[in-house]
């Protein structure tokens, strides 16, 4: 590893907003009558339901087991009893099925396992497990199951851990802040996981614009022999090909993971709640989310419990001001617009971002300049200009030999365009045609 | 001599020289065509729908000839065109039920709950996006794909909803994987009345977010009584294709939301949503 961080090429600078809640604690939210659980909530396999109406649950307590290696089982946010199990509109607009508890107000708990203290003796496929048994996904957004890619195929050797707290997004704060008070435990989090991977050591990455959390990570990064790397703001950092360039030089070839040149990219809350699960025995069932944005009366970052509505959170942020423009679950690069306040807070809510009228403007697209922002920004070096025009024509093998597959959908070619054109949506448009066709052929 | 007449000479010359070639050329390698290829792609329609599952009219008319299709299998072709077709090839052609698209959608602007949508102006597009602007994760989205792919204009784009113009459709099912929300099934043309809804959920989520959803009362099942008109299935009534009713059962039902239609009303834009 380099002292220096190399510059990815491409990358925009939006107004990053943070301050609205960076100085905010994390605050624990207060226990609500009623969860509605999510039941798909990673990337993957649904989980297979455990639970029936009518059940008596304890906190913890196993409501879906795995439903396949990719998959993660789901456990109860609180003791109650279940309602239903019934449809919610889930964060992408459909509806999906949800299981939704009735709180007895007790929160006793039922640990579905026990502690392991010695995690430093332990064997590392009984730490894996526990990581899968309790239900850990990428909680940086992507909600990839962690213990998938700690598992490396035979042969593919993993020498370098690397800790994500670049939280490039504008607005989120939770990572920020759960580095600043849980210092010890991401540190921690970091050294178990390197233990699951044979591995000596680990790094941080944490961009520039955060001191406080390096100089914290700094001051008990040394007792684990973990190295924090500060990196430079530049939006997309924390995409995990971009981080891994960043840290190590290596770049991810087209269509193939962080594991084939050997890097696991893990998120620094999923660090948290691998330490929750292996050294408290807690699976997780609850995560840190920053609740911001300028409608806001008093943003900042909680503490929920999985299956939190968002009306409660924004209740919990004061209200609003004025009507918002927008809502979205995580970041404005990336989020997801939402229409109805039932989505609940799934593991892999980094952000609730309300959006207000002045910052978001009605634009009609234009057709393109040909001003080559949008090349230059690419943070994968693409052509989106070019890739665009070909989606305009339905030419999707055409946007097919372009590379659109490399595109992460970071959004900072739309960014940039000033012609407003929706780059980011026909990208993904032409991937789904594109896998689409693949399935039909096989 | 001048020049100009020299020159008029030796372009002449070549000319005629190139002209015996090509002439020779020509007969030597002619390439006989069947000439009832022709005489077939005369006779089809032209519009290279792809209904038949051919590459167009021209790929069509050879799969004719050589026997591997049958003339019927034209979408488009009148029954007197396909007779004719049949009669020129002296073979005999079978009298097919000629289907027709359906919208099973009756939610447009002023019945539905949307919420605001600023993105790419097509219904593949905007299902990427929380599954479209729509309150209902069913209903049509309104941006007309379907009425995009449609090479005859039977699709009209009526307050954001496709209406199908049965007396325009040729059945070539292009609608049909065009849109995202598999809403366009393929019926007899003799059917005239249908549930304009495809709604799987309970009757009160659906009347959350649209004004003409089928609620599933039942009302339309009672009133066709003993005859299996319409059959349901779980919160949504489906009319049955097989003994398919006729537009009187509209009026006999009174169904409360109207999500029971006849197919020409419903395209002069006769019915309105429940009030409720």
């Amino acid at each position: 590893m380099s002292d220096k961080p190399r510059k990815f090429k491409g990358g925009v600078h939006p107004d990053d907003s943070k301050a609205l809640s960076s100085h905010k604690a994390i605050q624990e939210a207060p226990l609500l009558d009623c969860y509605k659980v999510i039941m798909h909530q990673n990337i993957g396999a649904p989980p297979e339901l455990v639970v029936k109406k009518g059940d008596v649950v304890k906190k913890g307590a196993l409501l879906a087991k795995a439903g396949g290696f990719v998959s993660v089982p789901l456990h109860a946010p609180t003791s109650g009893t279940v309602k239903s199990i019934d449809k919610i509109p889930g964060p992408t607009g459909i509806s999906v099925p949800c299981i939704e508890i009735t709180a007895d107000g007790e929160d006793e708990w039922a640990s579905p396992f026990e502690p392991i203290a010695d995690w430093k003796n332990a064997e590392p496929a009984v730490l894996k497990q526990r990581v899968w048994d309790a239900g850990i996904v990428g909680m940086g957004g992507a909600g990839f199951p962690a213990h998938v890619k700690l598992s490396p195929p035979e042969g593919k050797k993993i020498d370098t851990l690397i800790l994500n707290g670049a939280e490039c997004e504008p607005y989120l704060t939770a990572d920020h802040r759960l580095m600043l008070e849980q210092a010890e435990e991401v540190v921690l989090g970091a050294a178990i996981l390197a233990r699951i991977l044979g591995l000596k050591t680990a790094v941080i990455g944490v961009e520039n614009n955060k001191p406080d959390a390096i100089e914290a990570m700094n001051k008990v990064a040394g007792k684990h022999n973990i190295q924090v790397q500060a990196l430079p703001v530049n939006y997309p950092q924390g995409a995990e090909k971009q981080l891994i360039y960043a840290i190590t030089g290596r770049e991810v070839p087209v269509g193939k993971l962080p594991m084939d040149v050997g890097c696991v990219v893990q998120n620094v809350a999923s660090a948290v709640a691998v330490v929750d699960a292996v050294v408290k025995g807690i699976p997780s069932i609850e995560r840190v989310t920053t609740v911001t944005g300028k409608p806001l009366v008093n943003p900042g970052n909680w503490k929920f419990r999985i299956g939190t509505p968002i009306s409660k959170a924004l209740e919990l942020a004061g209200g609003i001001t004025e009507q918002p423009a927008k809502l979205l679950l995580g970041g404005p690069m990336m989020g997801i617009a939402q229409s109805s306040l039932n989505v609940t807070v799934m593991k892999n809510t980094s952000g609730i971002l309300l959006i207000s009228n002045d910052e978001v403007s009605q634009y009609t697209s234009e057709p393109c300049i040909r001003c080559g922002r949008c090349v230059d920004c690419c943070p994968m070096q693409i052509l989106p200009a070019t890739i665009s025009q070909a989606v305009e024509n339905k030419r999707f093998d055409w946007a097919e030999k372009l590379n659109v597959m490399a595109c992460i959908e970071c959004g900072s070619c739309s960014y940039s365009c000033p012609s407003h054109r929706p780059l980011n949506q026909q990208f993904k448009r032409a991937k789904v045609e594109i896998q689409a066709g693949l399935r039909k052929k096989g | 001599m001048s020049i100009a007449v020299i020159a008029i000479i030796a372009v002449g010359i070549l000319g005629a020289l190139l002209g015996i070639i090509i002439g020779v050329v020509a007969k030597v390698f002619a390439v006989e065509i069947d000439e009832r290829i022709e005489r077939v792609g005369e006779l089809l329609p032209g519009a290279n729908c792809g209904g038949c599952g051919y590459a167009g009219c021209a790929d069509f008319a050879k799969a004719v000839v050589s026997e591997a299709a049958s003339p019927d299998q034209c979408p488009v072709c009148s029954k007197e065109d396909i007779v004719t077709i049949a009669d020129y090839l002296g073979i005999s052609a079978e009298e097919k039920e000629k289907r027709v698209a359906l919208v099973r959608c009756s939610g447009d602007i002023p019945n539905t709950v949307r919420s605001l949508y600023n993105g790419v102006r097509d219904c593949r597009s905007a299902v990427l996006v929380a599954g479209g602007a729509k309150g209902c994760d069913y209903g049509c989205l309104g941006f007309g794909s379907c009425a995009e792919a449609c090479p005859f204009g039977a699709i009209e784009m009526r307050k954001g909803l496709a209406v199908v113009h049965k007396d325009l459709c040729v059945g070539c099912e292009n609608c049909v994987a065009a849109c995202p929300k598999n809403l366009i099934i393929m019926v007899p043309e003799a059917a005239t009345t249908h549930v304009y809804c495809n709604s799987p959920e309970k009757g009160a989520a659906k009347r959350a977010v649209c004004k003409t959803a089928c609620i599933a009362c039942r009302k339309c099942v009672k009133a066709s009584g003993e005859e299996d008109h319409m059959l349901v299935d779980g919160f949504l009534i489906r009319t049955n294709y097989e003994n398919p009713p006729g537009p009187e059962l509209v009026e006999a039902a009174a169904c409360p939301t109207t999500a029971l239609r006849v197919d020409s009303a419903h395209s002069a834009d006769a019915y309105q949503g429940a009030s409720k």
